[in-house]
């Protein structure tokens, strides 16, 4: 039995000037499914990515989220449709305490107490919770992805985009990470988008590679890293 | 549970020491002072409009005596041509919060960067301050206002009692007013940034991306802000032209800058700050004007710089470091 897609993109193309960066992919996600994007740097994984969460407006194309054309929508009006978005660099609110970064993304959904339960909820899981009354700015790098992957997933949103969710974790970080994107996988579709290859075989059972912003491959990830022509785009760097 | 009563306590010390206030100072203070201590007060409301809309909306607004003008004026012809100042009140409220929304719905949906917003809002100011100053001649006029140009409405009628034209109140009680005007506007501010809107504007004002990804509106946050701020700063254009007079300097650069700095000086994101300091900065320039040797403005001038080198986060900000690290150390010698 096929699952429904949840996103369908055809023909999505983005141009800056006389720059390609995203050239006529086509993409499916089936609802519940994990995917992971890589590809070498400049291949147009952030900016497909931006085109999905709204970020940036495609030159051409259609996106489909859920029945919905939100090609060239504003990120709020996508991420009210159940997206949630953690971007490539941690954005968070850095002169709020955590627990009112997390609330205020419950917030946007759950009335007042059902968003302090929430917030309450997540922030254990995270296993942040002695955190919640520091301020995000004050927090190291990793603290702060998973303040973000908290504020991401306390909508429970349908859809989650993770754009290197894992950039500047340490390795027991790394672990907890995918252990918890597993986790959140088995309820939801995700698209993650990320350069770390240990990190990818954690999480990912299919993976869509990006090159000169087109689908170079796309299939189980042991068979897609494995295949010479990815080994070739990563020009000599060990795909393990 | 400590911090929730502790603030319950300096709320209720706030509200009962400022009505208290309202009543006894105009029974010991002459009348001179509780004429001065009222415009002083319109002033500081004025400051609190921007301290809302800069300091937790984070729309630096160069423009904020756009809304001030704004509302002073429309009060005086309101006042003029109704006969009764009732109707003044909700038309010198109304008149530039519209304007606000008009201004902010092409500024914020056209998605200004915040340079361009500084730009855009003091080039409108400037535009009105031109404008009300060639309207000079007999056949510019609403209704029985005439707009006077340069001179302005210089017979701008004073409050009165309600539905009675006639019936002026006196300077005490615009006084009284006052202070409870300032008070309601303060603790408004203060119930408004506990609201889900004041958090989302507050979120929007940190990183409104962040803001827009979770699926805020940040355009309709920020436009809302940006018009309940024009009305406040209505309503402080209002207390200021029926104790004083209306004419275009109230949209100047004098008062356009005056208000950021003492926000600045009073604590940018805070709302006591912003009206402690205009407060304070405008008897600290009134004494300086007194000396005969020193140019308020540059003295004001020096007091910003010195400000934003040494007490950048501004006075009301440092007041409660001094205060919390003092009841720090006396329980700290409690306890050893």
């Amino acid at each position: 039995m096929t699952v429904a897609p949840i996103l369908e993109i055809r023909k999505l193309t983005k141009r800056f000037g006389g720059v390609t960066a995203v050239d006529g992919v086509d993409f499916t996600l089936a609802d519940g499914e994990l995917r992971c994007l890589i590809g070498p740097n400049g291949a147009g994984k952030s900016t497909f990515f931006n085109c999905l969460s709204g970020q940036l407006a495609p030159t051409s194309g259609a996106v489909h989220l859920d029945g919905h054309d939100i090609s060239g929508w504003p990120s709020h009006a996508i991420a009210r449709l159940g997206v949630g978005i953690k971007t490539q660099v941690p954005s968070v609110f850095d002169g709020l305490e955590v627990r009112e970064n997390v609330w205020l993304a419950a917030r946007r959904r759950y009335n007042a107490r059902e968003a302090k339960e929430r917030c309450d909820e997540l922030l254990t899981r995270l296993n942040i919770q002695s955190l919640a009354a520091h301020m995000v700015g004050e927090l190291a790098h990793g603290q702060r992805q998973l303040v973000e992957i908290g504020m991401v997933i306390a909508s429970d949103p349908r859809l989650i985009l993770l754009d290197e969710p894992a950039a500047g974790m340490s390795r027991d970080e790394v672990a907890r990470l995918a252990a918890l994107i597993s986790e959140i996988a088995r309820e939801r579709s995700l698209i993650v988008v990320d350069h770390d290859m240990r990190f990818i075989r954690m999480i990912a059972e299919t993976v869509t590679v990006f090159h000169q912003g087109r689908v170079l491959i796309e299939g189980e990830v042991d068979k897609v890293l494995a295949d010479a022509m990815v080994k070739d785009v990563y020009l000599g760097k060990q795909v393990v | 549970m400590r911090a929730r009563r502790w603030r319950l306590i300096g709320f209720l010390a706030l509200l009962l020491g400022g009505v208290a206030f309202a009543f006894g100072f105009p029974a010991f203070a002459s009348l001179h002072a509780t004429i001065q201590l009222t415009n002083a007060l319109a002033l500081a409301l004025f400051a609190l409009s921007l301290a809302l809309v800069w300091g937790f909306g984070g729309i630096l607004c160069f423009g904020q005596a756009a809304f001030f003008g704004l509302g002073a004026y429309a009060y005086a012809i309101a006042a003029i041509n109704f006969g009764d100042t009732t109707f003044a009140w909700p038309t010198a409220i109304l008149v530039p919060a519209a304007f606000a929304a008009a201004l902010g719905y092409f500024m914020f949906y056209g998605r200004l960067s915040d340079v361009y917003l500084g730009v855009v809002t003091l080039t409108v100011t400037l535009i009105l301050f031109q404008l009300f100053n060639s309207t000079a001649g007999p056949e510019y006029r609403i209704g029985d206002a005439r707009l006077g140009g340069f001179n302005g409405i210089p017979s701008t009628p004073p409050l009165n009692v309600p539905f009675d034209g006639r019936a002026y109140l006196s300077p005490e009680s615009i006084f009284v007013i006052a202070v409870l005007v300032l008070l309601a506007a303060l603790f408004g501010c203060l119930w408004l940034l506990r609201t889900r809107f004041g958090r989302v504007l507050v979120s929007i004002r940190e990183n409104p991306l962040r803001a827009e990804l979770l699926g805020y509106d940040v355009r309709v946050h920020k436009l809302a802000a940006f018009t309940i701020g024009g009305g406040m700063a209505g309503l402080a254009g209002l207390l200021f032209a029926q104790n004083v007079l209306v004419n275009p300097a109230l949209f100047s650069l004098l008062y356009t800058a005056q208000v950021i700095i003492w926000v600045i000086v009073g604590g940018l994101g805070t709302l006591v700050g912003p009206i402690l300091g205009s407060i304070g900065l405008q008897y600290v320039m009134a004494w300086l004007g007194t000396l005969g040797w020193i140019n308020p403005n540059l003295a004001l001038g020096v007091i910003l710089v010195a400000f934003v080198l040494f007490v950048p986060r501004g006075l009301w900000p440092l007041l409660v470091k001094v205060v919390t690290h003092g009841r720090r150390l006396v329980r700290g010698n409690g306890t050893s």
